[in-house]
Order: structure tokens, then sequence, then C-alpha cells
């Protein structure tokens, strides 16, 4: 397999999608440096993951990253996961953002598509609670698994005191040592 | 036979008789030397200042010259080096490894996240190992250059030669 002839960029990328899905893609948007990102619905995600892994004039085989944002007061809807998508061939990323709305917090799997989805929508679960349909093994990969809330949202305490909510497998330890506190060899 | 017997004070504590051969000292003196000279960390890395940690083990700094030798196991260790952010989920591990070393046994934490927790003041740290274990050096730095290793190091022979009637079953 040699080069393709036609130079593919990610803009192009972008345009291929929109055609193919014009009803799904919401807005296209460069950054500097010919970053190129595609906001879209999030119902047909999986087509279009598809769509852009396996259409011959884009391959983007590679699944680069997963992650997800809250917009909480700055945005509708208020969450969006991001794919980050890289085609061999045509040394091309693009980004894909879905948008999740808080009322329906979940998007289908693309697991199918790349195994390695796996444990990136873990974490996009673990960190913004946003459910992965479809997804086989759909549990907490970073916090431990009686944590209770999603860190990285937007109305999560940011400081170290979580006060009444502190984890109860770390209040144990600490419980632990000032239980036992009196035996250790210093206080002797 | 002479009525007083000739010593002299070789070291600080330490007076030896040099016609019998002997030296005399306490038995503090013996244990805290013994155990001030050949203080073993347990390897645990935990984030950048393990390698800092590595580093002040490695050949330009050498800590093997002092007796301090990287152990794989928590029994056959004397302290712990806490290097780096210590979260809550580990914290559990840390106490476990801690509560699995013979005593007596040190514990020196290292860098800011393992004195205070330093700049991350989130949900998921630790805000510093004093809270799960008791501390007997701290450490300050982002992470600390080799050399503060070391002088902590130094601190920890000092204080440890300072103990007194921290050996024997009973203690």
């Amino acid at each position: 397999m040699g080069r393709l002839e036609i130079d593919m960029g990610p803009k192009e990328a972008a345009e291929a999608l929109k055609s193919s899905f014009a009803s799904e893609v919401r807005e296209i948007a460069e950054f500097k440096g010919g970053q190129v990102s595609v906001t879209v619905a999030k119902a047909k995600i999986r087509e279009m993951m598809r769509f852009l892994h396996d259409a011959p004039e884009l391959q983007f085989q590679f699944l680069s990253e997963i992650g997800g944002v809250d917009y909480m007061g700055k945005k509708e809807p208020r969450y969006e996961v991001i794919y980050v998508v890289f085609s061999m061939p045509h040394k091309a990323y693009l980004t894909v953002k879905a948008q999740v709305p808080e009322d329906d917090l979940a998007i289908d799997s693309v697991m199918d598509i790349w195994v390695g989805a796996d444990w990136r929508e873990r974490e996009c679960f673990d960190m913004f609670g946003i459910k992965f349909n479809d997804h086989p093994d759909l549990r907490r990969i970073l916090m431990p698994d009686d944590w209770e809330g999603f860190p990285l949202r937007k109305d999560y305490p940011l400081q170290a005191d979580l006060g009444d909510r502190e984890w109860k497998g770390y209040l144990d330890v600490v419980a632990l040592y000032e239980r036992n506190k009196k035996y250790e060899v210093h206080s002797r | 036979m002479t009525d007083k017997v000739h010593m002299v004070e070789v070291a600080e504590g330490v007076k030896a008789i040099p016609e019998a051969n002997i030296l005399i000292t306490s038995v503090d003196f013996l244990a805290n030397w013994g155990r001030a000279g050949s203080l073993w960390p347990l390897s645990f890395g935990l984030a950048c200042c393990a390698i800092e940690m590595m580093v002040a083990g490695a050949a330009h700094n050498d800590l093997d010259r002092f007796g301090i030798i990287f152990r794989g196991a928590p029994r056959q260790s004397d302290l712990m080096i806490i290097a780096g952010t210590l979260t809550k989920k580990m914290a559990a591990v840390a106490r476990r490894v801690y509560d699995q070393m013979p005593e007596p046994r040190y514990v020196v934490a290292m860098g800011s996240c393992a004195c205070t927790g330093g700049i991350f003041n989130t949900y998921s740290t630790v805000q510093g190992v004093e809270k799960i274990m008791p501390v007997d050096v701290y450490i300050p730095g982002c992470p600390p250059r080799p050399e503060a290793l070391l002088d902590g190091m130094m601190m920890l022979q000092d204080k440890v030669k300072t103990e007194s009637c921290k050996w024997g079953g009973w203690r």
C-alpha cells in the first residue's frame, strides 16, 4: 500500500464527515496550527466513528484519546465526550466532540471499532459519570469502586477536605492509625 | 596488679582498656551506632520524588557508603521513604506496608506532597503522610535534590543516635 494520491488533511476529513452525516454535524472549527474539530450530536456517534475508521479515503484507524468536558454554566448541552483520532496514511489528526446533555447522560461505546477505547471510556465514566452504552465492563478505573461522586464535574469539591463526603476507605486508615498510635515505638 | 585500670577514651562514650583489648560503652550507644550505620530503606516510590531517590542511590551520591541499602521487602527494612504523592487510594497500601516493617521503624516524608499534600490540595490526595503514620524527618522540595535527601538521612541518623532504651523485647 503506497501513499494515497489525494492529500487529505483534517479539514477535508471533517467535510467528508459532514457530507455523509449532514444532520448530525453541528459545527466545524479550526484552531491554530490546523487543528480541526467537529462538534456532533451523540445519537449516531458509532456510525460516524465507523465511517471515519472504514472509509478508504480517510482511514482514521488509530484512536488517540477519549476525554470528557463539563461545561457547567458555560454551554448547553453541559457535557462533551471528545475523541481524537489519527489517520496513519494521511498523518492527520481529527477531533470529534460529541454533545451529551445532562438529562440523558449516556453515549454509545466505540469499543466495537477500537478495543483500546475500553479504559478510556471507563475513565470518562469514572470522572464524569457519563454512561457508555454496550460497554462490556463499565466500572470505575481510577477511583476506588465505592467512591461516591464524579470528581471532574465542575460541581465537585475542588479541595482536599470533602467533609462528610470523604471516602470511607481513607477514613478507615486514619482511624486505624489514631487507634493504634499509643502502640507505636515512638510513643513508648 | 595495679590499683587503677588504665582506660583510654577512644570516641565519645566509648572507652578502651588497651591491655585487655576491651571496649566499654553503653548498650544504647552500641544499638544506636549499629542502627544509624545500617538504615535500610524500603524501595517505595510513589511519584517524581522517587526519581530523585534513585539518583541519590546511584553512583554520584551513593547512599551505600552510609550503609543505606534499598531493600525490596518491608520485613528487611528499617525505614520507609515516602517519595511522592500519596493518594487516598494508596494510603491503605502504604499503611499496610508500614505495618509489616519490624520495629524500630522510621518514616521519612520526602517532598512537598508527602509533607503536606503540596500543590495537590485535591479530593484524591492525602494532605501529609503524618495523617496515617508517624513521621521522623520531613524533607521539603519539589522534588528535593539528592543532596536534600542525603541531608535528611543524616538528620535521621542523628535522631537514631539520641535514642535510649529502644532495644530488647521489653523496651
